[in-house]
């Protein structure tokens, strides 16, 4: 414990935007990945344990794609598009046999596909692991803002992060498709009488989903190394996020990840040995206090 | 008078099923001793994070075992290589080293275990009595703490305390010369990288006694981000670091750092730098981070090394890494000792390993020995040199003293009490 370093930091203009910006980029990359994550249970009702892997697909699909094209835009497409395409093939294939199936049962299907994703990365990438490298773009001097360090590339990332919120919270929450998806998730049996594909929206919501991971593994990829199961660590902190947030929740998704980025920024300067420890320790504080999550609604 | 059969069995066919019965026991043994190839047995990690260090140790000693059935095998037995998956778990490696030798019959084993496996596998070689030679764990105490000590088990590995006692002392001078006082360190949290970080602080001290640890980091091993450990030793504003964080961890470390331009702003220490491994996955290599040779084709600057890193290369395409040399050595020392013992058996080998020097292209003079009191390799090429982006890499090596190393690890020894 190093309470005086957090002290000081706290007091510092310069260590405030620092370890606020770090908490940020931590926390809105674990975001992309989470609010999939929700997204589909709150939808589809099934606990992904896979969704991990559309984060290693999406830094493997932007990783290929940028060594071939040399694009950073092009790459971030690949990531997004790819794993959309693979998330609507894996839902509508195998996913969409377990519905309504024992949870267990869900586990055991989503943990069997995490072994068999990583071992066709390590059968098409091979087992080493790989660094995509930071475009020239971005290979610049970090920005100094009062004082604090903060690269142009997170400044991007966040960004990113930010927009797919916005645009993901008011699509569902204004846009006709988005009505319909709320109302799928709600009442499955009531759409599908209205005529509504409800397996079409399964299909999209999953998609969709796979997507975001796929983008944050993307936005990953220039700087972390890639390497066949690098999907699980963040699947629990995603999961962590999630049950912190609220199963199902967006705006619990997004608090979550930002209280979660914060709890490792800061808690890397006051309890450098138990930085991990202090994030279980806040979800077990907020389960405790509230068990649906901090905006998770009550079962009916 | 005539005797009568008995019903049952008679006393031929008592004694023809007893000699079967002994036989079929006896087989594996029989068949064994007189097998024309030896059997050697290989637990090494072939899935996972580090597959591909498990992978190279495979290539490297396939490649040196190649030659030696090229030019007649061992004591004219073929060498055939039993080479199994452990996953990098300590129970698996233990399984499988006792499966390779009690089902498969492997005579010998080399083990490319990484130090926990290691451990593991070495009390199956105490329980079973087989030859071992540990090809990648660099914990000291596999062979310098006496308690783990088994005449049948040797390490042909580079040792942490050697490394240690390299870096700090080259780390030591060049604080001593740029005055860098305020030092940081950021190391995997296990046993390694504890270990190797307090040995080479030890050592930074020793030859800079003004040094001041003010910042540590212990990020968890295979961290995906290391944001809040970059930002927080930027926060600290140290003059050096030292890391001994290694593959895609250290790679990822690199990546996060740079865009902080934090190597612009701190001398980087990083012992696991100059492998190829790492060396040629980052993309944008910062020039001039310190680092201690893995394995790298221009240090020890000979035609032999450049020659077997070559040849390497044009057999698997890609570079060899630092298990890789350590575990071909392994191959060099057992046909060396086969061929001076002129046997293949376990102890007779055994006995030939100790204090045995060869001609290897690793070594510091061109040999290598496996020291007679510890089991352990010495006299392998061991110095710090600074990177560039481009081959070769680390242009220049500045070796380390055998002898320094060999009074500092006595003294070292001693205070452990293993002495």
């Amino acid at each position: 414990m190093d309470l005086d370093a957090l002290a000081g930091c706290l007091s510092s203009s310069s260590c405030l935007v620092t370890q606020t910006t770090s908490g940020l980029i931590i926390g809105m990359l674990l975001f992309l990945v989470a609010v999939g994550l929700t997204l589909i249970f709150g939808v589809l009702k099934i606990v992904n344990f896979s969704h991990g892997a559309f984060y290693m697909f999406g830094a493997y699909f932007a990783m290929t794609a940028y060594q071939l094209t040399g694009s950073f835009a092009l790459a971030m497409l690949a990531g997004a598009a790819g794993t959309a395409i693979l998330g609507l093939i894996f839902e509508r294939v195998f996913m969409s046999r377990v519905y309504g199936a024992d949870v267990l049962m869900q586990l055991l299907v989503c943990y069997a596909f995490v072994l068999i994703f990583d071992d066709v990365v390590r059968l098409i990438w091979g087992p080493e692991f790989r660094s995509m490298g930071m475009p020239a773009a971005f290979q610049v001097m970090p920005l100094f803002i009062a004082g604090g360090v903060v690269p142009p590339y997170y400044l991007l990332l966040i960004g990113v992060a930010l927009v797919a919120a916005i645009v993901l919270g008011i699509g569902l929450s204004r846009s006709r498709i988005g009505k319909v998806i709320r109302a799928a998730a709600h009442n499955p049996g009531m759409v599908s009488a209205l005529g509504i594909n409800t397996g079409l929206i399964y299909g999209g919501v999953f998609a969709l989903g796979g997507m975001l991971a796929g983008l944050a593994g993307a936005l990953a990829a220039p700087v972390r190394s890639l390497t066949p199961g690098m999907g699980f660590s963040v699947l629990i902190e995603s999961f962590i996020v999630t049950v912190i947030g609220g199963m199902g929740s967006i705006l619990g998704a997004l608090i979550g990840a930002l209280l979660l980025g914060l709890i490792r920024s800061y808690g890397s300067l006051g309890f450098p040995l138990f930085t991990e420890g202090l994030m279980y320790l806040f979800m077990v504080i907020v389960l405790v206090s509230k068990p649906t999550g901090l905006f998770g609604k009550e079962a009916a | 008078m005539t005797r009568t059969r008995t019903p049952g069995i008679s006393r031929r066919s008592t004694l023809a099923l007893m000699g079967a019965g002994a036989m079929s026991v006896a087989a594996p043994w029989v068949a064994r001793a007189q097998a024309k190839t030896i059997k050697v047995g290989m637990p090494t990690i072939l899935s996972g994070r580090v597959a591909q260090l498990g992978t190279s140790s495979r290539n490297a000693v396939m490649l040196e075992v190649e030659k030696v059935n090229a030019a007649g095998g061992l004591a004219g037995r073929q060498i055939e290589m039993v080479i199994r998956d452990s996953k990098g778990q300590p129970q698996e490696a233990a399984r499988v080293a006792r499966e390779l030798v009690n089902t498969d019959g492997c005579e010998w084993l080399i083990d490319g275990e990484a130090s926990s496996g290691s451990f593991a596998v070495h009390e199956v070689a105490r329980d079973l009595g087989v030859l071992c030679v540990h090809t990648c764990s660099e914990a000291s105490s596999l062979t310098a703490d006496p308690k783990q000590h088994i005449p049948n088990a040797f390490r042909c590995v580079r040792q942490g305390i050697h490394d240690s006692i390299v870096g700090g002392s080259y780390a030591a001078a060049i604080s001593k010369a740029k005055g860098l006082k305020k030092w940081a360190t950021c190391s995997p949290d296990y046993a390694y990288g504890r270990d190797t970080t307090g040995e080479f602080t030890l050592y930074l001290k020793r030859f800079a006694p003004d040094v001041e640890i003010i910042s540590e980091s212990w990020p968890k091993l295979f961290q995906p981000d290391y944001t809040e450990v970059v930002t927080k030793i930027l926060q600290a504003k140290p003059q050096a670091l030292y890391s001994c964080l290694w593959g895609g961890d250290l790679t990822s470390y690199i990546d996060q750092a740079n865009i902080y331009a934090m190597f612009g702003q701190m001398e980087v220490f990083a012992v696991n730098m100059a492998d190829y491994t790492a060396l040629t996955v980052v993309k944008n290599l910062p020039k001039g981070i310190h680092s201690g040779n893995r394995y790298i084709k221009t240090f020890p600057t000979t035609p032999e090394n450049a020659a077997w890193g070559d040849a390497y290369k044009a057999k698997y395409n890609e570079y060899p890494t630092n298990w890789s040399w350590q575990n071909a050595t392994a191959v060099m020392f057992l046909a060396e000792a086969a061929k001076k013992a002129n046997s293949t058996d376990g102890k007779k080998i055994a006995e030939t390993l100790k204090g045995l020097t060869i001609k290897c292209p690793f070594g510091a003079d061109g040999t290598v020995t496996m020291r007679g009191d510890d089991h352990t390799l010495v006299g392998y090429a061991i110095g710090w040199g600074t990177t560039i982006p481009q081959e070769p890499y680390v242009p220049e090596v500045k070796a380390g003293d055998w002898k320094t190393i060999f009074e500092l690890e006595a003294e070292w020894k001693k205070s452990k009490g293993y002495t």
